[in-house]
């Protein structure tokens, strides 16, 4: 057991530090900057551009198409060293994460020849359409309907909560072909032009104030049947590759800091027993969160032990995004509570630390239900690692339109 | 980075597992539970010495296998697991540590040996009543070499040959070693919450005391003792905490409610799911503690506080909701469930408790921010 480099991490780590210092300003503290404008958009396109002729993107793809050509650990190394750095927001995250490898596993040679590369050069943006108004969790009860007529598919029907479909060039979209079958049979994959006038994106305004997802419609959208991505019918099984990309991808531990800026707080305010810093029961909570965001930083290193061994990871990285969004909202309360009626005021430029707590406490709510809620992701958790049964099933063996839907 | 145990530690844990199955089954631990004139195991103690276990971290030179800490740690795991009765933590975590610490070369020349041996069983006698182990709760003081005081509860005081004594001499805190065979010694068993881990109070009235470490130095050198034992200690909870849940999972597969299995309800899967998340958090934590206790000693003080309280947590969760899921028969004297849930308290209590951990932890964090 050994926290420090090896000799080739730590030489691979120092060359990613290097050229990252050469190359980008140092943290200032402030957030990332958004995408919303054009000058932040050509920025972190030119930033991906920047880190794909360096080999930093995409660091475990092929070099031919356009990756470094490395090891999972040196993508781990990078992405910590990046971290320490200024960049541009990342609007590429979703579609090298998830929709380009699908395509990669699941598409044909010609959509890897045209995608793969423009996607890792940070010239094209990729989203996800899977979740439905009628399937959040249960993305399987996808409605969307492909029909087929002659050499084309006719598309028509609603996604939600599709981050950067405004800014998007292409999606991966999850339709239903058949719904005379069980639901997981009937589905298939297609990637579309979002740029299509038959696509409509349309913002979600968030609880936060903020717009990062939208509603995505559909009307007689036409599509080439060249653009399936898998077989007719297999669209569920290319899902799966998706999603598991999804949970595959290391997470870097984002609230790692948060005890500390309480701890920081608690030292600048009173309470009715002294300084809130010597108040014993926040100091118990303290401690509490700091061993869940100090354990999900040492998980996510064994993680990284199993990658540079050439080993498979264990499943414990599946806990992270579990623990951090509940440890967020809870430190966020908390440190209003110790705020006190000053806590109802969110500007940063009155609020603590520049409104942090209660960016974070309206951003919580949002971040325990993306990417698979607290309850999925428990269930994942007891059927997928602990091997517990499935639930009883009413949707599994009946033709999907015969499922109740509750509407 | 490398983050785990290599593949030599990996091994030995194995075989410690494989040892352990064979030796320490539960019907092992429950002969210790029904008799209450026994406190251990004897022969399991001489096969776990004959394994060299009580001296894996003792240097060669003085009779150990000088194999280190982090391989004391993969034992610990396997200890914990399976609830091992024996004095090990107090003999090699509280004892052996402290003479590594604090003994000099004469004392370690002379008490190494024989701990690695299995010819000496050690105790850490610190506490004298109820709430935590301060340096005005120690009223136990040494004159002329010479120990009066009483210590209450002292974990395996009752079987131990050599103490580790927290005791004031002109006022100011020592360790001490005591050796409990010789004259001003007297000892009574106490009932215990784990009858498989005994307890005794020592009265001392004249008891010859040798010190150990720095005059003065005994409160520091008591808190270096039980950041170690912390760390140890994590190891042992975290297998315990596992096993618990292997043992929710088994029972959540096989029993029948309402037409089917236990394990396929929500409220059952959430409940193992949490555990779960609970015993990966004590691990990583724990293993932060194990490198730290082998090779960075200036982060040892957060990282076994850190480990400590994870650990307390992910054991006691997991021995209660354990339990929970056995239902009614979880409450009765034959099924485990009871056995974890005593020891969890146990070891949850033994090198002082969570909450003290924490103030601990949070007291540390806050000299690291000052500094």
């Amino acid at each position: 057991m050994d926290f420090n480099d090896t000799p080739e991490e730590a030489d691979y780590r120092a060359k990613a530090r290097a050229w990252l210092t050469a190359n980008a300003p140092p943290r200032s503290g402030a957030g990332e900057t958004g995408l919303e404008d054009p000058v932040s958009m050509d920025a972190a396109r030119a930033w991906q551009r920047k880190k794909a002729e360096a080999g930093y993107a995409c660091i475990t793809w092929p070099k031919a198409w356009g990756g470094g050509g490395g090891a999972p650990w040196q993508s781990v190394i990078f992405g910590q060293e990046e971290a320490k750095v200024s960049t541009p927001g990342n609007p590429f995250a979703i579609g090298l994460g998830m929709c380009v490898p699908t395509v990669m596993t699941a598409g044909n040679e010609a959509d890897k020849e045209r995608f793969v590369r423009p996607a890792v050069l940070g010239e094209e943006i990729w989203c996800q359409l899977f979740s439905e108004p009628s399937g959040g969790s249960d993305a399987a009860a996808a409605r969307t309907r492909a029909i087929r007529q002659g050499d084309e598919w006719v598309i028509n029907g609603q996604k939600v909560w599709t981050s950067g479909a405004h800014f998007s060039d292409f999606g991966l979209l999850l339709t239903r072909t058949d719904p005379d079958v069980p639901k997981h049979k009937g589905l298939t994959m297609f990637w579309i032009d979002m740029k299509d006038p038959a696509v409509e994106v349309r913002p979600i305004h968030q609880m936060s104030g903020a717009s990062n997802f939208n509603e995505v419609y559909f009307t007689d959208l036409k599509v080439k049947d060249s653009q399936r991505v898998g077989a007719v019918g297999e669209g569920w099984r290319v899902a799966l590759v998706t999603l598991m990309n999804e949970r595959l991808s290391v997470g870097g531990g984002g609230t790692g800091s948060g005890h500390t800026r309480v701890f920081k707080l608690a030292s600048d305010i009173a309470t009715l027993g002294g300084p809130a810093v010597k108040d014993g029961a926040l100091r118990e909570k303290i401690a509490e969160w700091f061993v869940q965001a100090e354990g999900l930083k040492y998980t996510t290193y064994r993680t990284m032990t199993a990658l540079s061994r050439g080993q498979t990871p264990g499943p414990e990285s599946s806990i992270g995004k579990v623990v951090t969004a509940t440890l967020m909202q809870d430190m966020a309360n908390a440190a209003l509570e110790l705020e006190d009626q000053y806590g109802i005021i969110n500007d940063p430029k009155l609020a603590p630390l520049a409104a942090a707590f209660q960016n974070s406490l309206m951003a919580a709510p949002g971040l325990r239900i993306a990417g698979g809620t607290d309850e999925i992701l428990r269930n994942i958790i007891a059927e997928r690692i602990l091997g517990l049964p499935q639930d009883v099933r009413l949707d599994k063996d009946v033709p999907f339109k015969d499922i109740p839907s509750g509407r | 980075m490398d983050f785990d145990f290599s593949d030599d530690q990996k091994f030995l844990k194995g075989e410690a597992r494989r040892f352990l199955e064979g030796r320490c089954g539960v019907g092992v631990v429950r002969k210790v539970l029904n008799d209450p004139a026994r406190s251990y195991d004897e022969s399991l103690w001489k096969a776990v010495a004959g394994q060299g276990w009580l001296g894996a971290a003792i240097p060669e030179a003085h009779g150990g296998l000088g194999l280190g800490h982090i391989e004391l740690c993969a034992i610990a795991e396997e200890l914990g697991r399976a609830l091992a009765p024996i004095p090990f933590a107090s003999t090699v975590y509280f004892l052996a540590e402290a003479v590594m610490l604090a003994g000099s070369d004469a004392q370690k020349a002379k008490w190494l040996p024989k701990i690695a041996a299995g010819e000496v069983i050690g105790c850490f006698a610190a506490t004298e009543g109820p709430g935590v182990l301060t340096e005005a709760q120690v009223k136990a003081r040494v004159e002329d070499g010479k120990l009066t005081g009483v210590k209450i509860p002292v974990t395996d005081g009752d079987i131990a040959d050599l103490a580790v004594v927290v005791a004031k001499e002109g006022g100011r805190p020592g360790l001490w070693l005591v050796e409990l065979a010789g004259p001003g010694v007297e000892r009574e068993t106490l009932p215990t919450l784990d009858p498989t881990r005994g307890a005794a109070r020592i009265t001392f009235s004249g008891a010859a005391a040798e010190r150990l470490g720095e005059a003065g130095e005994g409160m520091a050198l008591a808190e270096q003792v039980l950041d170690r034992a912390a760390v140890l200690l994590a190891f042992e909870q975290v297998g315990g905490a596992d096993r618990a849940l292997e043992m929710a999972k088994g029972y959540a597969l096989e029993r029948y409610a309402f037409g089917r299995p236990i394990g396929s309800y929500q409220a059952i899967k959430h409940k193992l799911a949490d555990i779960y998340i609970k015993n990966e958090l004590a691990r990583s934590n724990a293993y932060y503690g194990a490198w730290a206790l082998q090779s960075a000693a200036g982060q040892l003080p957060v990282a076994a506080a850190a480990a400590r309280v994870a650990a307390c947590e992910a054991f006691w969760f997991a021995a209660k909701e354990n339990l929970q899921t056995h239902g009614g028969m979880g409450y009765t004297w034959e099924v485990d469930c009871h056995l974890f849930y005593r020891r969890a308290q146990q070891l949850g209590l033994v090198a002082g408790g969570a909450k003290a951990w924490k103030e601990r932890l949070v007291s540390q964090l806050e000299r690291r921010n000052a500094a």
